[in-house]
């Protein structure tokens, strides 16, 4: 944020202007990068200061497609929605678990790892959570909110890293909004930030209160319903109700 | 750093109502130093980033402190657990360069453009307010970065 940096008034600092999480602004752009880093050590050579300097590019439009030439080695088809949300979360993650499989192969990484859980015992974790309560087991050495949080966050990874190989145009945004307003696990997440919220965990529910759903997200969310009510026959306008 | 025009109404409120509870320095230090092809650069992210397998970020006392990262880590070893929800995370599941470019300083100090990549690198979580409760881990960490003969820092937060 030029803001913060302006009050804070470090000696020397290049405001960039990329999206949050990419400081140096183009994933796969190691020229662009390399631009940007240069600008910034650049500025080591200034003798007086505080330096505020802009760097003068934008980043390049983020919407890219998929790599090319990927096969999904397992063909699933789409299974109908069992009617439980867990179940439902079970089967969406075993489908999308062949293009896991195909990210970290075409990546040679993958983020996932914090909580040093494999994705189906996150999913378990996530599991007691749905069914109304703390789970009765924390990966050691966090406590019940932290545990929820990074299992949360790395359900979410694993998720956009399987996306972004699927055909398609893929972006930081699309990512994102089909992962909270198109999967199973976006509207699991949603409900466990409830239950959580609710519950007699002091950790947990502070995690639920701001580090489980980001914040444009629920202005997604309030788009979505008020799209929702205004499809629904009558209530275009509830004020002309009973008219 | 962002365009305030490029948030959601809600992520700028967040950012601008922090505005006034920022600290102000009295003591402005400008240093010199040696020209760029003789630095010996350093990385402090402030990105929640670490070897997979430490302990991840937390709450507490325990969310100013900062995790050690060697030059030789390989990408596939790093992850990020930052408590923070609202920012970015495909860009680094993407490429790790686009918040921790070491390998293109690794490039620069090989063509000659710094002097050389520091031993170490540090992360700390960058969601803790005020930021001078990081004032004690900053000073441990600036013994540790001279002591490797560092002379320059690239500080990138996310």
């Amino acid at each position: 944020m030029r803001e913060h940096t302006e009050a804070l008034a470090p000696p020397r600092a290049l405001w960039v202007p990329f999206m949050l999480g990419r400081p140096f602004g183009a994933p796969g752009d190691a020229a662009f990068q390399r631009k940007v880093l240069i600008a910034a050590l650049g500025l080591l050579e200034r003798d007086a200061g505080p330096v505020l300097e802009d760097f003068p590019e934008n980043a390049a439009l983020d919407a890219r497609p998929a790599p090319a030439g990927l096969v999904c080695p397992v063909a699933f088809p789409v299974l109908p929605k069992a009617g439980s949300l867990v179940q439902d979360l079970i089967d969406e993650v075993t489908q999308l678990n062949a293009w896991h499989d195909v990210a970290v192969k075409y990546r040679g990484r993958s983020t996932l790892g914090v909580t040093g859980l494999a994705i189906m015992d996150i999913v378990s974790h996530l599991e007691a959570w749905l069914s109304g309560g703390p789970p009765s087991w924390v990966v050691p050495g966090l406590s019940q909110g932290e545990t929820l949080k990074h299992a949360c966050d790395e359900l979410r990874a694993f998720y956009l890293e399987a996306k972004a190989m699927q055909p398609g145009l893929h972006s930081s945004d699309s990512l994102q909004r089909w992962f909270w307003l198109e999967t199973v696990a976006g509207e699991a997440l949603l409900k466990i930030r409830e239950i959580a919220a609710n519950s007699a965990n002091a950790s947990a529910k502070a995690v639920a209160v701001q580090s489980i759903v980001p914040r444009v997200v629920e202005g997604w969310l309030n788009q979505r319903s008020a799209q929702a009510h205004a499809a629904t026959p009558g209530k275009e306008n509830p004020l002309l109700q009973g008219e | 750093m962002v365009r305030l025009a490029d948030l959601s109404d809600a992520d700028r409120d967040n950012m601008l109502k922090k505005v006034p509870t920022l600290p102000r320095f009295d003591a402005r230090p400008f240093v010199r130093g040696p020209a760029l092809e003789k630095r010996r650069v350093a990385i402090v992210s402030t990105a929640g980033l670490h070897i997979r397998g430490d302990k991840p970020f937390g709450s507490g006392n325990a969310a100013m402190d900062y995790r050690v990262i060697p030059g030789y880590i390989e990408a596939s070893e790093l992850v990020m657990s930052h408590m923070s929800v609202n920012f970015d995370r495909s860009g680094f599941q993407e490429d790790w360069n686009v918040v921790f470019p070491l390998d293109r300083l690794n490039e620069l100090a090989k063509e000659g453009v710094i002097g050389s990549v520091a031993e170490y690198h540090y992360s700390f979580m960058g969601a803790v307010s005020p930021v001078t409760n990081y004032e004690p881990k900053a000073n441990e960490l600036a013994a540790h970065l001279l002591n490797d003969k560092v002379d320059a820092v690239l500080l990138t937060p996310v």
